[in-house]
């Protein structure tokens, strides 16, 4: 059985802390009574181990025990606890002493007359290890007090796999107690679940649980091997050593059901680290900036400043030329910028948002350092990567390039003041009217001077307005392609066509069935005063045409002269003239042309037109402005002493007079869009021209 | 699937040429390159017209004993050629439309890469990975 447990001191002779229960050690003490100086406990003395070691009691701290529990896990792959012999002497190898400290090491710990590390013997070997480092000889007395941690150098990461590979076998032993046959920290902490209830021993355990201190040591020394040989190995160790600090989050209660509740979820990472470490190194509270793909505050305040010196504002875009001189300085070879670019420029707008410089910029600095680029985007570098627990100012100025942009239009800027927290909520705005996704970053690593700048407020817009934009993130980045457009007839593609235009306007019925701009509303409303609310513009106005020229046929010349000079203004005019303006005008000349207009009216009744033109003043007259009001009561007035077909008749041309005003404006508004299609013409030429002249002489 | 999928350019030199069974790379590259009389003969006839209003996708070029092959034009001149092997009847028009529009879709964001020189071969891993999906899986 392996004596997988760890200790909080090694047993060499004597009880160091007597205030272990007895009962703790007890069984465990017959457990290990078959592997004599196995197992380590804190007050038991296991047989014969302690005078193989020669005498005293040392004990860790616990920084010392969590780091030489976890390389003791390292070093033990196999099922009866008994350290690999060429996984310890790999970690001795490590630790770069001279073969003849190591071997002193083993023989002063007892492994030699033992034949094999155990635990008591790992650790003091470690100890001695440290001593050695530290200069001192190696002798047990050296390692009585406290000692830095050893060094092991490039001797994580497979280690580091390979126990991450253990703890899914181990899984299914979360109720073993005590008899846990592989030392695995899992174990460890399932024996910590004993149900041994002793305080004390849950303290002596709990430390590797807990481990505050330890990992960050050790990864100082690592830090000054950022990206060495050891990178990866140095990734996965911080990783795991992280991941450990993760847990005591949860404090260290005694209650078993919740260290059983904790047991699966630290598994995961584990777990899912074998797959990325990027993704571990998500979860993990601490930020361990060792982690290639994970960008620090100084690199992200240099990488503010590179793309401040290409792009002065944050939130515009790096044109790819631009782009492209700025990256060739790295002295990288051309095909792996291209394929940085490939990797970062997810939107494949051809320019590089400030994420997306960022990401960017840091494989390149990734690679000049000497690690190899990825095939795919490691998820700490995609756009949307947001930091866990961390709730700052909100950032992305930067974020929303084209949000910026595509907002122009949006008013009311001003109702924003929320606080950054709220903004981090409400998270990732995220289409944007291209139909990218464009997500903020990690948002914590931005400096909070950022915050009073006006993009905010853009950023609570959009993010109010798309806020079910964290699904698409990660999942479909490469999906969400700028519209293509292609001249091809196949359904497919006609339907493709019909999902392109970036804000499928939702065809308002109210106005004219072309007028998807925001230009027809404006001027409409314009025209109405504002008041014309419920006013339905009248539909393609061609049929009251024909009863307005009848009725213009059969009115006296003058009239009819004078009729025409009523429409004119509203050619000319437009909106921009006021509606009461021409509905007094209206009003006046229908009063003058009302009396001579009886006679014609009886045709008005008759025409079938004019019941949606009846339909249409209805809704007019139930509209509540004044201007309007009163010259159209004034008519109505007038004409209602009169007979009522005048009254018809006025409604009519006055329906007419409108018509024609949307006539103009349609008119106008066609003339703009065909404008901007040759605009558009035009500039699609220029770009195919200039593909053609960019590409070389056929000679090759 | 495909079995040979080719982008040509405007010059008629091929940017990016893969084929499945890579013994008979030689036969499939000759293939493509007859076909390429095809596909010229097609958009000189349409040329008339305004250019806008050429279908893209110019659909099956030639068949031959062995092969079907399709072909596919870009407004830029740029000729995208799919042989597909003769016994895979149960491939449809839509299914070669949509490889077609893939491989543009590709095509475009290759282009989009500042690093990527016009008349350059194809060394996109996006794009071989998009043209592997799109292949034979060779067995």
């Amino acid at each position: 059985m392996a004596p997988a447990r760890v200790c909080s001191c090694v047993p060499v002779l004597e009880h160091r802390r007597a205030d272990a229960p007895p009962s703790a050690t007890g069984p465990r003490r017959g457990r290990t009574s078959g592997r004599p100086g196995v197992c380590c406990s804190r007050s038991g003395m296991d047989q014969g181990s302690a005078a193989g070691t020669g005498g005293t009691f040392i004990s860790l701290s616990d920084s010392e025990q969590r780091c030489y529990s976890g390389l003791y896990a390292l070093c033990q792959p196999d099922s009866t606890g008994k350290p690999a012999a060429g996984k310890v002497a790999e970690l001795f190898r490590a630790s770069q002493l001279p073969a003849e400290t190591l071997h002193q090491v083993t023989e002063v710990c007892g492994a030699k007359r033992l034949g094999y590390f155990g635990c008591g013997q790992f650790y003091v070997a470690l100890k001695l290890m440290a001593a050695a480092q530290a200069g001192l000889p190696v002798r047990l007395e050296s390692i009585a007090g406290e000692l830095p941690l050893p060094v092991f150098v490039g001797i994580t990461n497979e280690l580091e796999m390979r126990y991450a590979n253990h703890p899914s076998t181990n899984e299914s032993q979360p109720h073993i107690l005590g008899s846990v046959s592989a030392p695995r920290p899992p174990a460890d902490r399932l024996v910590l679940r004993h149900p041994d209830t002793s305080m004390d021993k849950q303290e002596a355990w709990s430390p590797p649980r807990s481990p505050g201190i330890s990992p960050p040591r050790s990864p100082s020394a690592y830090r000054n091997y950022p990206y060495g040989a050891q990178r990866n190995g140095t990734d996965t160790l911080l990783a795991y050593d992280g991941k450990v600090p993760a847990r005591p989050s949860v404090p260290q209660e005694n209650s078993s059901p919740s260290h059983y509740s904790l047991k699966p979820q630290p598994e995961q990472p584990v777990i899912t680290r074998v797959a990325s470490v990027e993704r571990l190194v998500e979860r993990v509270e601490v930020d361990y900036s060792d982690d290639p793909w994970r960008i620090t505050e100084e690199q992200r305040e240099y990488y503010t400043n590179q793309f401040r010196s290409l792009q002065p504002d944050l939130s515009a875009l790096i044109v790819g030329t631009v782009a492209k001189n700025f990256f060739t300085k790295s002295k990288l070879p051309i095909p792996e910028l291209s394929h940085i670019w490939e990797l970062s420029d997810v939107d494949k707008d051809g320019a590089l948002t400030f994420p997306e410089f960022c990401t960017a910029f840091h494989l390149i600095v990734a690679r000049k350092n000497g690690y190899l680029l990825p095939e795919t985007l490691p998820a700490t570098l995609r756009p949307g990567f947001v930091e866990p627990g961390v709730v700052t100012a909100p950032p992305s100025e930067a974020t929303q390039p084209l949000i910026v942009f595509d907002d122009h239009m949006m008013p009311g800027a001003n109702q924003l003041e929320m606080g950054s927290v709220g903004l981090q909520m409400t998270s990732r705005p995220g289409v944007t009217a291209k139909q990218d996704v464009r997500d903020e970053t990690r948002k914590p690593e931005f400096s909070p001077k950022r915050i009073p700048e006006p993009h905010e407020k853009q950023i609570q817009r959009v993010s109010t307005l798309k806020p079910d934009s964290p699904q698409e993130l990660d999942a479909n980045m490469k999906s969400r392609t700028r519209p293509r457009s292609y001249s091809s007839t196949s359904i497919d593609d006609a339907m493709k066509k019909v999902e392109e235009p970036p804000t499928p306007p939702p065809r308002p019925q109210k106005t004219h069935s072309r007028a998807s701009s925001l230009d027809l509303n404006k001027l409409f409303q314009q025209s109405s005063q504002g008041a014309k609310s419920g006013w339905l513009p009248p539909p393609p106005a061609l049929p009251p045409r024909p009863p307005a020229t009848q009725i213009f046929s059969f009115i006296p010349g003058s009239e009819k002269s004078s009729q025409k000079a009523v429409q004119q203004p509203n050619f000319a005019d437009f909106s921009k003239f006021s509606e009461e303006e021409t509905v007094v005008t209206g009003a006046l000349s229908t009063e003058d042309l009302a009396p001579p207009k009886s006679d014609s009216t009886v045709l008005h009744q008759g025409h079938a037109p004019q019941k949606p033109v009846r339909r249409k003043l209805h809704a007019e007259s139930q509209s509540a402005t004044p201007p309007l009001a009163t010259p159209y009561s004034a008519a109505t007035l007038t004409k209602s002493t009169q007979r009522p077909p005048p009254k018809q008749k006025r409604e009519i041309q006055m329906a007419i007079r409108k018509n024609r005003e949307t006539n103009a404006v349609l008119t106008r508004l066609n003339s703009e869009l065909q404008q901007q299609l040759k605009v558009v013409h035009r500039e699609r030429v220029t770009l195919e021209s200039q593909l053609e002249l960019l590409r070389p002489v056929a000679s090759t | 699937m495909a079995v040979c999928i080719a982008v040509i350019a405007k010059e008629n030199y091929p940017l990016y040429i893969r084929s499945v069974p890579t013994q008979g790379e030689l036969k499939f590259h000759y293939t493509v390159h007859t076909s390429l009389d095809v596909v010229e003969e097609k958009i000189s006839g349409v040329g008339k017209a305004l250019g806008d209003q050429r279908e893209l996708y110019l659909g099956l070029l030639y068949p031959t004993e062995d092969y079907k092959v399709y072909g596919y034009v870009t407004n830029s001149k740029v000729k995208f050629v799919i042989v597909v092997d003769s016994s895979n009847t149960s491939l449809r028009d839509n299914e070669i439309r949509s490889m077609f529009r893939k491989l543009h879709n590709s095509f475009t964001d290759v282009m989009c890469n500042p690093f990527y020189n016009p008349g350059d071969p194809i060394q996109s891993k996006a794009f071989d990975s998009i043209v592997s999906a799109m292949m034979v899986q060779a067995c």
